[in-house]
């Protein structure tokens, strides 16, 4: 095993990838030499080439839509959008083309394009490098929508997207790109299944249980909440929810049955953000389990700001004071 | 649209100048340019005739069941059947073809099930699409045409793609997509077109250019004269053909694919048709044009020119004609009969193919609509008995 972070592991994925299958190819904007400008790509030209990994031009329609093509064709497309905020001109061949594909043919022509691109804020990048759109894909039917929070399930899921043959949009941390390092077994093939959470923090016993639900670089904020919140008198279960369409129906409603109480925790907007699905299939499935009302932390419903981006973001102290409404309930 | 300037050589087929429009057959069934006659044996133009004629016999046909109220919607190709057919014959049958809507022909030049394609205007259980979109929305993977969108442009990066994975893998495939002159206007377009060029791609970018956007003709759209023009801006081939000829669309086109296939590059094919007919069959083009406009076009008819051009060389007479007519009604009729008589598809399927397989929350609500159903509460049980 090595230690790696979150990038190291991404690249290591999409190279035991295009090493299995040379199906597989990457495009997007300076994915070759340059390695992507968060350098996921890193040296993967050296071993595979320029036509499998190319860089396009600066398109991002024309990114997704020749995906679409070379997955309708028998490759195994995994394009990267520099930034997530940047994916809106791909929208349409996203929702209406990718999406469809398979249903709209009666099943003739299915379409595993993987879609890698960094999301996020917390890293000074503004309105334009900082946003969390998730849930426009969650809501479209076809889409398979996944965001690791730690590098062994980022390698694991983009694995796992690789050999999907549905499409699959891949959220990758960037805040976290870095900072977030574990031991990840190098140069091998290992997936982590879809619709399956994890458990970031078990409950240690003590203290009024509740559990918090988040993904990607939230989960680490959700962590220092955590240990604020066992200093406190309180014991979360942090549920990683990882894969957020297909997303773990039964592993939240065990958890949820069990402590009463429920904290969402994402960086998107509140107002349709994924956390209201969650809060409303958790509401539908325990109502006579819940103590209290679900509680949602999330980014305000304002554009994503540059200089007070850390007061947009949830944070520790919010997520306690959530933590703190469901346990005082009554 | 500037001429091209003395310095800048007017014959090749990129310079900006270069707008010069490829016929080989005059109005009269004449050959006009015999130089560039793709050279069609007689037998496949006698082929090829029948088939344009049977299509415009099926296309009135369904026309007139939506009139009835029988089918949903249609799109009519009447008056630009010469691209469908010029394009199936120009291509070959393994090259992939995008089509936008009024390209019936290339699927039953290909030999699409004719059945299936009239149980997609129904949406029935016989619909290769399973009643999931609109009627003229189908598919046929086996001869190589790609499922229908309504959004128009979003195939042209695609088909760029299919391109370069053709070229990647070392196949011959060519990849073509339909679109019209309105569509030229969408991003996809400038997009795929710029891909086309730096990847230098086996593609074809087929304008149809029928002079309509729906109602906004060309010159409010455009401010071009000719589309051809935009082959220069992204680097790849530029031809400009009579789209009312078959024997000009087919040579067109092969030229195009010969060049995809030996390393040229894609092809841009602006050819100049008219859409005789309305853009469908929720239009009136009675508000929005006159009838002097069409009639010219009327008489610019790409089957009449082929059907001169058969009939100079004692390959057709009235006798075909009638012939061939009536056993496309015939087969139409038929088939209509046969479509109406299906069942609508099972409502499971209106939950398959959203995925490989369906995810617990789908299957969950497969169950429920299934359930709802056979409960007898369900408005689609009160419409589909």
């Amino acid at each position: 095993m090595a230690t790696m972070n979150i990038i190291q592991a991404v690249n290591d994925g999409l190279r035991v990838a295009m090493r299995k299958d040379p199906r597989v190819v990457v495009l997007g904007e300076d994915v070759g030499k340059f390695g992507g400008v968060f350098r996921a790509t890193l040296g993967l030209i050296n071993e595979f080439g320029a036509d499998r990994v190319i860089d396009t031009p600066l398109a991002e329609a024309g990114i997704i839509g020749a995906a679409i093509g070379m997955a309708l064709y028998g490759l195994r497309p995994v394009p990267e959008i520099q930034f997530a905020d940047f994916i809106y001109p791909a929208f349409d061949q996203i929702v209406n083309e990718l999406a469809k594909y398979r249903y709209r043919s009666g099943g003739q022509y299915p379409c595993p394009v993987v879609i890698r691109t960094p999301y996020g804020g917390g890293i000074k990048g503004g309105h334009y490098h900082s946003q969390s759109p998730e849930a426009y894909f969650i809501h479209t039917a076809g889409l398979k929508v996944v965001c690791p929070s730690n590098p062994y399930d980022a390698k694991g899921l983009l694995l796992e997207a690789v050999a999907q043959d549905d499409p699959v949009l891949l959220f990758e941390p960037k805040r976290v790109y870095r900072a977030s390092r574990g031991e990840v077994p190098e140069g091998e093939e290992f997936r982590v299944p879809f619709g399956k959470a994890c458990v970031a923090r078990a409950p240690r016993g003590q203290g009024t249980p509740m559990t918090i639900i988040a993904w990607g670089a939230m989960v680490h904020t959700c962590l220092e909440a955590c240990a604020l919140a066992a200093e406190a008198g309180l014991d979360p279960e942090l549920i990683d929810l990882r894969s957020l369409s297909p997303f773990d129906e039964e592993a939240l409603c065990e958890s949820v049955k069990r402590t009463g109480r429920a904290v969402i925790v994402h960086e998107a907007p509140r107002t349709c953000g994924f956390g209201g699905e969650l809060s409303a299939t958790l509401q539908e499935q325990c109502f006579e389990f819940l103590e209290a009302p679900i509680q949602r932390v999330t980014g305000w419903d304002t554009p994503f700001p540059y200089t007070l981006e850390h007061a947009y973001l949830p944070d520790p102290g919010r997520i306690l004071e959530a933590c703190r409404a469901v346990a005082s309930w009554s | 649209m500037t001429e091209p300037t003395p310095s800048v050589p007017a014959v090749s087929p990129v310079s900006p100048g270069d707008t010069h429009l490829l016929r080989v057959l005059a109005r009269d069934g004449a050959l006009v340019d015999p130089a560039s006659d793709p050279g069609i044996p007689d037998d496949d133009v006698v082929r090829l005739y029948a088939a344009m004629l049977a299509l415009r016999v099926t296309e009135e046909r369904m026309l007139t069941l939506q009139r009835q109220g029988r089918i949903g919607f249609y799109l009519s190709s009447l008056g630009e059947e010469a691209c469908s057919f010029g394009v199936a014959y120009g291509l070959e049958p393994t090259d992939w073809v995008f089509p936008s809507y009024r390209e019936p022909g290339v699927a039953f030049w290909r030999g699409m099930d004719f059945q299936s394609w009239v149980d997609n205007m129904f949406g029935n259980a016989g619909d290769p699409v399973l009643g999931r979109q609109m009627p003229v929305h189908w598919s046929a993977r086996e001869q190589s045409i790609v499922s229908i969108s309504s959004p128009v442009g979003t195939q042209i990066p695609q088909a760029v793609g299919v391109a370069y994975a053709s070229k990647f893998l070392g196949h011959r495939t060519v990849a073509l997509a339909f679109f019209g002159d309105g569509t030229s206007s969408e991003g996809d377009f400038h997009v795929g077109a710029n891909f086309a060029g730096v990847w230098k791609v086996p593609a074809i970018l087929f304008i149809r250019n029928n002079r309509f956007a729906i109602s906004t003709p060309y010159h409010v759209t455009t401010a071009v004269e000719h589309l051809v023009s935009r082959a220069h801006g992204y680097g790849i081939t530029g031809v400009r053909v009579d789209g009312n000829d078959l024997f000009a669309v087919t040579r067109a086109v092969r030229e195009a694919a010969d060049r995809g296939r030996s390393g040229g590059g894609a092809t841009l094919i602006e050819a100049c048709t008219y859409r005789v007919g309305a853009h469908s069959s929720s239009d009136d083009p009675k508000v929005y044009r006159k009838e002097d406009e069409v009639q010219p076009w009327r008489e610019a008819d790409p089957l009449a020119r082929v059907r001169r051009y058969l009939e100079a060389r004692g390959l057709w007479g009235d006798a075909l004609e009638r012939s061939t007519s009536d056993a496309a009604s015939v087969r139409i009729i038929e088939a209509v009969k046969i479509a109406e008589k299906k069942s609508h598809p099972p409502l499971e399927t209106a939950f398959s193919d959203v995925f490989a397989h369906p995810t617990p929350r789908l299957a969950a609500q497969r169950d429920a609509c299934l359930a709802h159903v056979a409960s007898g509460q369900s408005a689609f049980g009160r419409t589909h008995p």
